[in-house]
């Protein structure tokens, strides 16, 4: 019972961490339509700006994490001018591809720089110890970080002018330009928005384990999943997809062969997008 | 069909493409002819979900991978001949297809796409759990399989010559569906669905159909490829990267046509191969084949042959 | 008949030239320079190198009169095993490479042995101890490690010393080597009666531990037998560690064997490793360097100590090199029968291998060890612990 509990538990902490990672690929997918196929390689840098700071530089962990944010916004910018913003309002196809294409250049640039060996920031914190079970102090503290972080984003969606611009363009595009909405450049914005998002999560999963360029991979498939659970477009949403998912990998860990739990994950996928797909947590748009 | 000359161009080109390396006897330009001509597989039947019914099959690759572990399970375990085990293969994995079909495809454009990719994962571990195909570790061919083909290297000439067989059916069945009712049903689902619905196409049925024919042959394609390769394994008999590597290749040779994702196949290939041993660049394979889709994607969506057909309309009648 | 004459007469000079007559030839292999397999295929590639860097240096190869410089031709298979497929068929069909040294690690080794024998090429496997490969009817393969099977069972034996009923924990990699390995040594724990707390298998690509851990500490296991190669070993011991799991025994494969692994620290302390070679071996070599020997020139070349991977590299020149010499000729068929009758000790160890054809080529003389980390004057070093024979310190519990 204690076991499942720790578990769960356990599950819960990983869980805000995917909960970031899908609110970055939420706010794109609902604001513009577009599938960011490059979220992986997008939580990879976040990874290797972990390893440049602590590794490299010598500088505090931690300190990484306000820095992938700045960073993860001017890099987000830039690849929506690359390679989104004559996608917008084309076929979803065409999005999907882009992005795809964008994540391609990263990964191989990625490749070519890091290659696909394992690398390893060590970060010690004090764990927490409770009958025989210790919840390490990486976890606990990613896990609070994300929640910070995304209180943050709450409030800056629904307390600042900027927020809301983001809000009235995902709502309806053409009446926000109508109403003087510079809505290119509040599309940019959501997009280095939901880069800086998404690196930093891949930040966060770099001071609790080892990475490789293609690690990316694997976090961009479980956002999908968070995605689809929390409702499109629906970053609060999200977090309860990614605590959810957590939740069930921690309760699904001790009853089965952990080689199980992909595929309960990926069933659960497709068998949401089929019958839920406005996602199980589906709040409407406030 | 056979009364226009395009099918017979595909098949004299297969006959050259088939019997060139036979009879020069170079082991090595076989071995790259037959990974273009596997591609070239995987995308002219991709095609026919992306080009004509306009929906973006990302985990085309779990047909290629299903179609190797029944045709090598029936080869190992059962002690079938290889052809006849290919044939099954393709058989059942299309019928899977078929029920699938029904199920993912009432989700719609995005939804779809991650739905495939959904399949092959969930399908990827389902393999890796399941110990009568070897689990983790795969199935591994053992040696004397080859006999029944006339020994190892007889056996690696004719799985090439078989290869062939289906990348020229891949392309002759493109033709032929292109220019049949079926066919026309599909751009029609492709160009607007609900429209080709209200005009009568049963697009449910349709769209299962082609869900299951664009199965069949790559799943052929993988029995034999997979029985060349001697091994198959969870990893790389469904690797996702390879799947959207395909749908590159559709969309580098332009999509909805015939010859396109074939010449889109191809140049991929021979630009891989160069890359993958040019010590160099092979970490640049992934940056070029991006930089290219992104070029594509935004400038040229037409891909190879959409830009020819604009630019000199006469090549629309006969390169298709 | 003057053309016969001449052709007579540049064929008898040929044949009368001194030994200097330097003819080369080619060795293809792949190495994991990338990817998960990096560190240890490095190391291995680091022992193939080594070798053709001491054969060259004395002349090269010397067989029935000639001398022959050895080249090598190698590329970076990335640990995959589509990679292994396609260059190895380039090694064979384009760098027309005359004898063949296997990829590190069994999944890429078995990949490999299919195209060898498709084209029937002699390849010596290092690297490579699964039992499988060579079970599928080969004629051409030559395995220099000890079988998967024989891994486990020193480690469960010196558990048993220390404590004889332990809850065991079999927690090990999915893939091809260290599921047989496990395999083994689950069907020697189960005859024994042993408890068997936990028997949990995951993907190679696994960072994080944790739910396997706890199902660990719920089931109350003291000791695990289990891992898989370096990158999965090292995380697992790392979290071992940070989660406080209690475990007072664990065997690792393959990861606590390199030098890196020390850079775990504290969590390191006690990790026992089976090995195919360590450097405080006692072997006397018939032919080749002595231990000593190759753990300075190795140490010397490549500023860090020399695990067995390093060692098995360097074995599978120096192997080949003898049925070379000793068969007088560098034709396949020549050598392959050379190496069926060989029974040669070197550094690394007795070497015979199997003739039986339903496994041929399995390694049947060499023995392994069981090494340890130890704190030694507040150090990290490595100690043989078993068996009793071969050991260096006593075991940690």
């Amino acid at each position: 019972m204690i076991g499942i509990l720790a578990s769960v538990i356990d599950g819960i902490l990983i869980g805000a961490v995917y909960g970031l990672a899908a609110m970055g690929l939420t706010l794109i997918w609902g604001v513009m339509n577009v599938i960011n196929l490059a979220h992986g390689a997008i939580v990879v840098i976040g990874m290797f700006v972990l390893y440049t700071v602590a590794n490299m530089l010598g500088l505090h962990p931690y300190g990484a994490v306000p820095l992938m944010i700045v960073f993860g916004f001017v890099v987000g910018i830039a690849l929506y001018w690359i390679g989104v913003h004559r996608m917008i309002g084309r076929p979803e196809l065409m999005s999907l591809l882009s992005t795809f294409a964008l994540n391609m250049v990263l990964i191989g640039l990625g490749t070519a720089w890091w290659t696909t060996s394992p690398y390893n920031v060590q970060v010690s914190m004090p764990g927490v110890s409770w009958r025989g079970y210790t919840f390490t102090g990486t976890h606990i503290t990613a896990a609070a970080l994300a929640v910070v972080i995304a209180g943050l984003l709450y409030l800056l969606l629904y307390h600042t002018r900027i927020g809301k611009a983001v809000r009235a363009v995902a709502t309806n595009r053409e009446a926000a330009e109508l109403c003087g909405i510079p809505t290119t450049q509040v599309l940019a914005m959501a997009f280095g928005l939901g880069v800086a998002l998404a690196g930093v999560s891949g930040t966060l999963i770099a001071t609790m384990f080892p990475f490789t360029v293609l690690s990316g991979e694997a976090y961009q498939l479980k956002s999908f999943v968070v995605t689809v659970l929390g409702g499109l477009g629906n970053p609060a949403g999200a977090l309860m997809g990614g605590i959810a998912l957590g939740l069930i990998e921690g309760l699904a860990t001790p009853f089965m062969p952990l080689s199980w739990i992909p595929i309960v994950e990926f069933g659960l996928f497709v068998f949401c997008l089929i019958a839920f797909p406005r996602g199980i947590f589906s709040f409407t748009k406030a | 069909m056979w009364r226009r000359p395009f099918p017979w161009f595909i098949v004299a080109a297969a006959l050259l493409y088939a019997l060139y390396p036979y009879f020069a006897d170079d082991v090595g330009l076989r071995e790259s002819l037959l990974l273009a001509a596997v591609y070239i597989i995987l995308a002219s039947n991709l095609n026919l979900m992306i080009g004509y019914a306009g929906y973006v099959n990302f985990g085309n690759i779990v047909f290629f991978g299903l179609g190797g572990y029944v045709c090598l399970y029936l080869v190992t375990a059962l002690q079938w001949n290889v052809i006849p085990a290919a044939l099954v293969a393709g058989v059942a994995v299309s019928a899977l297809a078929l029920l699938f079909g029904f199920g993912i495809l009432r989700l719609r454009g995005a939804f779809f796409a991650l739905a495939t990719i959904g399949v092959n994962q969930a399908i990827q571990q389902l393999v890796v759990n399941f110990e009568p195909w070897g689990g983790a570790t795969g199935i591994y061919l053992s040696l004397d399989s080859y006999g029944s083909l006339g020994g190892p290297m007889q056996a690696l000439w004719t799985t090439y010559l078989l290869i062939v067989a289906v990348t020229a059916a891949s392309l002759l069945a493109s033709y032929a569906i292109r220019n049949s009712k079926f066919g026309l049903g599909l751009l029609a689902i492709g160009q607007n669905e609900d429209a080709a619905s209200v005009l009568g196409v049963p697009t449910p049925l349709y769209k299962a159909m082609v869900y299951s024919a664009s199965a069949f042959l790559p799943a052929v394609a993988g029995g034999l490829y997979f029985f060349k390769s001697g091994i198959i394994e969870p990893t790389s008999a469904f690797n996702l990267q390879t799947s959207i590597e395909a749908i590159v290749m559709v969309m580098l040779g332009g999509s909805g046509t015939i010859l396109g994702p074939a010449l889109g196949a191809f140049l991929y290939e021979e630009l891989r191969g160069f890359l993958l041993t040019a010590q160099s660049f092979s970490q640049f394979q992934l940056v070029i084949a991006g930089a290219l889709l992104l070029l594509i994607v935004q400038f040229v969506p037409g891909g190879l042959l959409g830009w020819l057909h604009q630019h000199w309309p006469k090549t629309r009648r006969w390169l298709e | 008949m003057k053309k016969t004459l001449y052709l007579l007469a540049a064929s008898m000079l040929f044949a009368a030239s001194p030994a200097f007559a330097q003819e080369t030839i080619t060795i293809g292999f792949t190495a994991s320079q990338t990817g998960a397999l990096n560190n240890d295929s490095t190391a291995q590639m680091r022992g193939i190198e080594l070798w053709r860097d001491d054969v060259n240096a004395k002349g090269g190869i010397k067989v029935g009169g000639k001398s022959y410089t050895v080249k090598l031709v190698s590329y970076d298979d990335e640990s995959q095993n589509t990679r292994v497929q396609q260059l190895y068929t380039r090694l064979i069909t384009q760098d027309k490479a005359q004898f063949l040294i296997s990829p590190y690690s069994s999944g890429l080794v078995a990949t490999a042995a299919i195209i060898s024998e498709q084209y029937g090429k002699v390849m010596i496997t290092t690297g490579g101890a699964l039992e499988k490969t060579y079970q599928l009817g080969n004629k051409n393969l030559f395995q220099l490690y000890t079988g998967s099977s024989q891994y486990l069972a020193g480690a469960l034996q010196a558990l048993k010393e220390k404590n004889p009923t332990p809850h065991v924990a079999f927690v090990y990699e999915d893939d091809p080597f260290s599921k047989s390995v496990v395999a083994a040594v689950r069907e020697t724990a189960k005859k024994q009666g042993d408890v068997i707390a936990a028997d949990e298998s995951y993907a190679g690509s696994t960072t994080d531990f944790s739910p396997v851990i706890n199902k660990m500490i719920a089931a109350k296991a003291d000791a695990l037998l289990g891992g898989g190669h370096y990158a999965d070993g090292a995380t697992l011991a790392r979290q071992l560690h940070e989660q406080k799991a209690g475990v007072k025994w664990i065997t690792l494969l393959v990861a606590p064997d390199s030098p890196k692994f020390a850079e775990l620290g504290d969590a390191a302390v006690g990790i026992s490793v089976p090995s195919q070679w360590e450097p405080e071996a006692a072997y006397k070599p018939d032919f080749g360097p002595t231990v000593a020997q190759f753990t300075k020139e190795f140490t010397d070349k490549y500023k860090i100590g020399p695990a067995y991977h390093a060692a098995g590299g360097y074995a599978a020149g120096l192997i080949l090199q003898h049925a070379m010499e000793k068969a007088g000729s560098i034709e396949p068929a020549k050598v392959a029968a050379e190496l069926n009758a060989m029974d040669v000790t070197t550094f690394f160890g007795r070497t015979k291998f199997s003739n039986d054809p339903k496994s041929h080529g399995l390694q049947i003389a060499h023995d392994m060890v069981l090494a340890q980390w130890q704190k030694k004057d507040g150090k990290l070093v490595k100690e043989v612990i078993w068996p009793k024979a071969a050991k260096t310190a006593d075991p940690l519990y």
